[in-house]
């Protein structure tokens, strides 16, 4: 009965699915918004990253693989909860139960949310969590059910409830082997950024202008000052409570008009090392430039997660660098509005002055 | 000074704000003598343009007088005349240097704000949100002018502000919604929405060498501005458009369609009109595509379809299917001023066309709120209100 009320195409019967569907993919689609990797541009040399890639000797993957059977599993049964409610009910043995008949379909949605935070994205201890949270859910309410059942629908119940148990032992073994390859790794939590822009100036005088180090607080936003001497530079950069940090960086490499790559040296408090590459555009169209950088987050996670709310994390800084680094470069100077005084800033775009003079 | 703020959803105020100030080295500052409200200005004041903020000045359309320029600006002196252009370009880029002013890609310090909503940031715009750079416009009594070595167009004779204010912004938008239509002569050119913009598109298009063109709105006092433009005209509430199109070109449908409406149409079946609107509401939805899904209905198959209204987001039942199986083309984009002052100002010098026949409303800037409010309610006949210092 269940299962043909889809199927026939009663308007209801259609549109109910067609909606869900379409929130699902909205919902899926916003994800693909904000957590998107990077795309690797062909035309960086592989062999020369900016850092060690401290992930991929240790890099434990068994628990994405089965993060992913999981996320796959929850697809299924949240589409078996949401198109057949009835027949479910039947299986698990609480077909009696008015409240079972709201509670499946809500389980199934949950389900689905489940399946695209597995699915979709790199990080699954989220979805993993969340299906444990479920899981307590489920177990709770079915072990409510066994009372006061008897016959057939005591025995259903049963062997659902192991069924659950069973599965949430995987959940947790899952989750708990991803927060230990976590605990390994935070030691040596280096990361890796890249940004690129198009600028319109040829590539020599793009690539003499950033060798000039002592031009970078002309163009980023957080370096006080860059003083050069022989082969040494010093840098006095603004922290993230104003707090002012020095280091000392040595250039590693230098090919005019192509590269420059640096490290920072000796016991600075902000290990880092990067390289900028450019490159001629196609078509006339100037100078491709393009940075990445390792470094060490300050405050492992949780600073990152802070950095990134006030705007102060590392990769929207060399965003914000480079989208200056170009205005220089064309125009002459770093771009200023009313709104945004101190020219392109993240932590300025999310609190904006209002648009009114500079008094 | 005196500035016209945005306060909030339908509030504007007029109220005392510190003077600009240079900020840039190829910056101007300019006491405005006269200003206008846009069609677009609406879609603030409705609140349908996300980023803005308490306090904002408004205005996009604006001339006058250069009072003070900064060291980087050498085209440009104390006292000279100019019209201001609304899209703000630095001249450098390669958008700019492909004379597409209004994708400038240095104007728009929070392009990383733009670029959350729309994938890529386009230009500064005088007055139009904080996605769009944060910079205030021009119903004021001075704005601060960015790029002024660029922009503004000096106005060297004794023709009035009536006549040249509306190169900033309606007249190229305009223009340039024809120009975006390859007008061939025979060609049958339509234009949604009679309001100033959709009535310099008719003139525009005539002047061109259209055919005939067919202005279509629901205001029979707008219809008759564009009447006098040289439009035949459709009344969407008496007519079906479609089916009015149809008859005109002996089936044939409109060689380009122009949108001259954007984000706030309307639609003359109630029901219709509620899906949207409440999807509009609930912000299921950002725009109100009425227009826009017509126009590409209507016009002919392997024609164009010209949006020069103004959008903000996402729209639904776009209809997708018919513009893809019958070859049409999509053109659209704010308007790349910089690229027609100068043609412009001689059509107007020359007496080609003369823009003041839009104006309706002369007010000054104290009663920008009244202007406003009579240009969104439609009171009085309201076509254009122009503001002055």
């Amino acid at each position: 009965m269940t299962a043909t009320r889809v199927r026939v195409s009663s308007r209801r019967g259609w549109v109910r699915p067609a909606k869900t569907f379409d929130v699902i993919y909205r919902w899926i689609f916003a994800c693909s918004l904000t957590d998107r990797p990077v795309p690797v541009a062909t035309t960086w040399e592989p062999g020369a990253r900016a850092c060690e890639d401290v992930m991929s000797g240790t890099h434990d993957s068994m628990p994405d693989r089965l993060a992913h059977v999981l996320g796959w599993a929850s697809l299924t049964l949240g589409a078996m909860q949401l198109a057949a409610p009835r027949a479910v009910a039947r299986i698990s043995g609480v077909d009696d139960s008015p409240a079972a008949r709201v509670a499946i379909p809500l389980a199934g949605s949950r389900q689905l949310l489940h399946a695209a935070t597995l699915l979709h994205g790199r990080d699954h201890a989220p979805g993993l969590w969340s299906r444990l949270a479920g899981d307590a859910v489920d177990v709770t309410s079915l072990t409510g059910a066994l009372v006061g059942r008897t016959g057939t629908r005591r025995r259903r119940i049963a062997a659902v409830t192991a069924g659950v148990i069973a599965v949430t032992a995987v959940d947790a073994y899952a989750a708990l082997r991803i927060r230990r390859a976590r605990g390994r790794a935070a030691d040596t939590a280096e990361r890796e950024l890249r940004a690129a822009i198009t600028v319109k100036r040829p590539r020599e005088e793009v690539y003499r202008f950033w060798h000039d180090f002592e031009n970078f607080p002309r163009f980023m936003a957080h370096v006080d000052s860059v003083r050069m001497s022989d082969g040494q530079t010093h840098w006095r950069v603004r922290g993230p409570a104003t707090k002012a940090v020095e280091w000392d960086a040595e250039i590693i490499d230098d090919r005019p008009g192509e590269l420059i790559a640096w490290r920072s040296t000796g016991g600075s408090l902000v290990p880092n090392s990067g390289v900028v590459r450019f490159t001629d555009a196609p078509g006339g169209r100037g100078t491709e430039v393009r940075v990445q950088l390792c470094y060490h987050m300050p405050a492992g996670r949780l600073g990152g997660a802070l950095a990134k709310l006030t705007g102060e994390h590392p990769e929207q800084q060399v965003r914000d660098d480079l989208r200056r680094f170009k205005q220089v470069m064309e125009t002459g100077e770093v771009v200023r509005s009313e709104g945004s005084p101190e020219g392109t800033r993240a932590l300025r775009q999310a609190f904006q002055r209002r648009a009114q003079p500079v008094a | 000074m005196k500035a016209n703020c945005w306060m909030g959803r339908n509030t504007v105020e007029v109220r005392d704000v510190p003077d600009p100030k240079i900020l840039n080295s190829r910056d101007a500052i300019v006491r405005i003598t006269s200003t206008a409200i846009c069609g677009s200005d609406l879609h603030l004041l409705d609140g349908y343009v996300l980023t803005m903020k308490k306090g904002d000045i408004l205005g996009h359309e604006f001339m006058g007088e250069v009072v003070e320029v900064g060291p980087s600006v050498s085209n440009l002196r104390v006292g000279d005349r100019v019209v201001v252009p609304f899209p703000i370009a630095c001249g450098n880029c390669s958008a700019c240097e492909h004379e597409m002013f209004s994708l400038c890609e240095n104007s728009n310090p929070n392009a990383g704000l733009a670029e959350k909503f729309m994938g890529h940031a386009p230009a500064g715009i005088f007055g139009y949100s904080h996605m769009l750079g944060g910079y205030p416009g021009g119903q004021a009594e001075y704005a601060r002018v960015p790029f002024a070595d660029i922009g503004p167009i000096k106005i060297e004779n004794e023709l009035p502000d009536e006549k040249v204010l509306f190169l900033s912004d309606i007249l190229p938008t305009g223009w340039m919604g024809a120009e975006m239509c390859d007008i061939k002569p025979g060609d049958v050119i339509a234009v949604w929405g009679a309001g100033p913009v959709g009535q310099f598109a008719v003139a525009s298009a005539y002047l061109m060498g259209a055919e005939r063109v067919i202005s279509i709105d629901r205001l029979p006092y707008r219809l008759k501005i564009a009447e006098r433009a040289g439009a035949e005209t459709i009344d969407y509430e008496d007519v079906d458009v479609q089916e009015a199109l149809l008859d005109i070109t002996a089936g044939r449908g409109p060689d380009a369609c122009i949108d001259a409406v954007g984000m706030e149409a309307h639609h003359p079946n109630p029901a219709m009109y509620a899906y949207d609107r409440t999807k509009q509401a609930t912000r299921m939805e950002t725009d109100r595509p009425y227009a826009l899904r017509e126009a590409i209905m209507a016009c002919r198959n392997g024609g164009t379809v010209s949006v020069i209204g103004a959008y903000a987001g996402f729209v639904d039942k776009f209809p997708v299917g018919t513009f893809m199986n019958r070859s049409l083309t999509l053109r659209s984009g704010q308007c790349h001023v910089q690229r027609y002052l100068k043609p412009l100002l001689r059509r107007i010098e020359n007496g080609d066309i003369d823009p003041s026949f839009v104006i309706t409303h002369r007010l000054p800037l104290r009663d920008a709120p009244r202007g406003y409010d009579m240009f969104k309610n439609k009171v009085d006949d309201c076509n254009k209100v122009v503001l002055s210092a």
